[in-house]
C-alpha cells in the first residue's frame, strides 16, 4: 500500500497501556500513525515498534490539557491533508472517595477527559469532514455505567463520554464520521498497576472469563471500529470488560 | 482566482447552490440549504481552500458571507 493511500490514525495517550497497544495494532493493520503523549522517550519506543509493521510514524509530545498545543497540533496535522481515524485514549485514573476528592482534582479530570476530547472531535471533524470520511473512537469506561465507590469523579467524567459519543454520532453521520466508544473493564495498564493483589483477586472474581484484560484485548476492539468491516457502525458503546458487566 | 471568487465558489460548493446566489447578505439559516450541516462542511472547505485552521469564536460568529469575509481578513487574506 502506497503512503498516499494509506490511512492516518491519530493516537492520543499512545506512549503505554491501551494507546500503545492500540498504535501497534494500526500499524498491524497497514495504517500511517501520528502519536501523541506527554512522554518523549516511551513515545520514541512505541513509533519505533510501529515504523516495524511499515508504518510511516510522526510522534509528538505536548498535554492535551493545553487546548493552544491541540491547536498547533492539527495545525501541523492538517499538511497531511487527510486524517481517517482519531483515537483518544490518554486519560488518568483518580481512586478517591467523595468527601476526600478536591475540586481541583475534578477539575483537572474534566479537562482531559471531556474538555480535552471535545477539543480532540472538534478540530478532527473538521479536518475529516473535507474528505466526508471519517471515525472518532472515545475511551470511555465500565464504570461510566456501573458506577464504583470511591470513582464518582471519574466515572462521572467517562460517563459524560457516552452523552458525547451519541450526541457526535448523530451530528456527523451526515458528513461521513462515525462516533463510537469502547469501556473497558479492569485492564492491565498502569491506571491499574497500583490495585493490591488482594483488590485484584476480588475484581476477577466479579469477571465472568476470570482474568484482568490485556491492552491488546482492547486494542482489537478498536482495530475493529477503525476497519471497513465497521463502516456501518456508530454510536456505540462496546464493552470490552471479559462479562464484568454482566 | 481572486479571493472573493475562491469564496464564493466555496460557498456554492459547500452549500450545493448556484455560484449567483451567493451575495454578502447571504445569511446561515436565511436558506434551506444553509442549515447546520451544510455550515460544518463549509467551515472545513474554506478551511482546505485558504489551508487555515479557524479558531472555535470565528466559526461561531460566521453568520454570513459577509462576516466570513470580515473574519478570514484576520488570517491574512484580502477580499476586494
Amino acid at each position: 500500500m502506497s503512503t498516499a493511500t494509506k490511512p492516518l490514525a491519530l493516537i492520543t495517550g499512545a506512549s503505554r497501556g491501551i494507546g500503545a497497544a492500540t498504535a501497534k495494532q494500526l500499524a498491524k493493520q497497514g495504517y500511517d500513525l501520528w502519536l501523541v503523549a506527554r512522554n518523549p522517550d516511551l513515545l520514541a519506543d512505541q513509533a519505533e515498534e510501529c515504523r516495524q509493521h511499515g508504518s510511516s510514524v510522526t510522534t509528538k509530545t505536548l498535554d492535551l490539557t493545553d487546548s493552544q498545543s491541540l491547536k498547533v497540533l492539527f495545525q501541523e496535522l492538517q499538511k497531511e491533508k487527510r486524517l481517517h481515524h482519531l483515537v483518544h485514549c490518554a486519560g488518568f485514573m483518580l481512586d478517591k472517595p467523595l468527601m476526600m476528592t478536591s475540586l481541583s482534582e475534578l477539575q483537572h479530570l474534566y479537562t482531559i477527559h471531556l474538555q480535552a476530547t471535545f477539543q480532540l472531535c472538534q478540530l478532527a471533524s473538521r479536518l475529516m469532514t473535507r474528505q466526508r470520511f471519517g471515525n472518532l473512537v472515545l475511551l470511555s469506561s465500565k464504570v461510566a455505567s456501573a458506577g464504583s465507590a470511591g470513582q464518582s469523579a471519574y466515572s462521572s467524567v467517562k460517563a459524560s463520554l457516552t452523552g458525547l459519543t451519541l450526541s457526535l454520532a448523530k451530528e456527523l453521520g451526515p458528513v461521513g464520521i462515525r462516533v463510537n466508544a469502547v469501556a473497558p473493564g479492569l485492564i492491565e495498564t498502569n491506571l491499574t498497576e497500583h490495585y493490591s493483589e488482594e483488590k485484584k483477586a476480588e475484581l476477577i472474581e466479579k469477571i465472568a472469563l476470570k482474568r484482568i484484560g490485556q491492552p491488546e484485548d482492547v486494542a482489537q476492539i478498536i482495530g475493529f471500529l477503525c476497519s471497513p468491516a465497521a463502516s456501518y457502525m456508530t454510536g456505540q458503546i462496546l464493552g470490552v470488560d471479559g462479562g464484568f458487566s454482566l | 482566482m481572486t479571493n472573493t471568487e475562491k469564496l464564493q465558489q466555496t460557498f456554492a460548493t459547500a452549500l450545493a447552490i448556484d455560484i449567483n446566489r451567493i451575495t454578502d447578505e447571504l445569511a446561515y439559516n436565511s436558506i434551506k440549504e444553509w442549515d447546520s450541516t451544510a455550515h460544518m462542511i463549509l467551515v472545513a472547505e474554506l478551511e482546505a481552500t485558504f489551508d487555515i485552521l479557524l479558531d472555535t469564536d470565528d466559526i461561531i460568529d460566521m453568520s454570513s458571507v459577509a462576516e466570513s469575509k470580515r473574519i478570514l481578513a484576520k488570517y491574512d487574506l484580502r477580499f476586494d
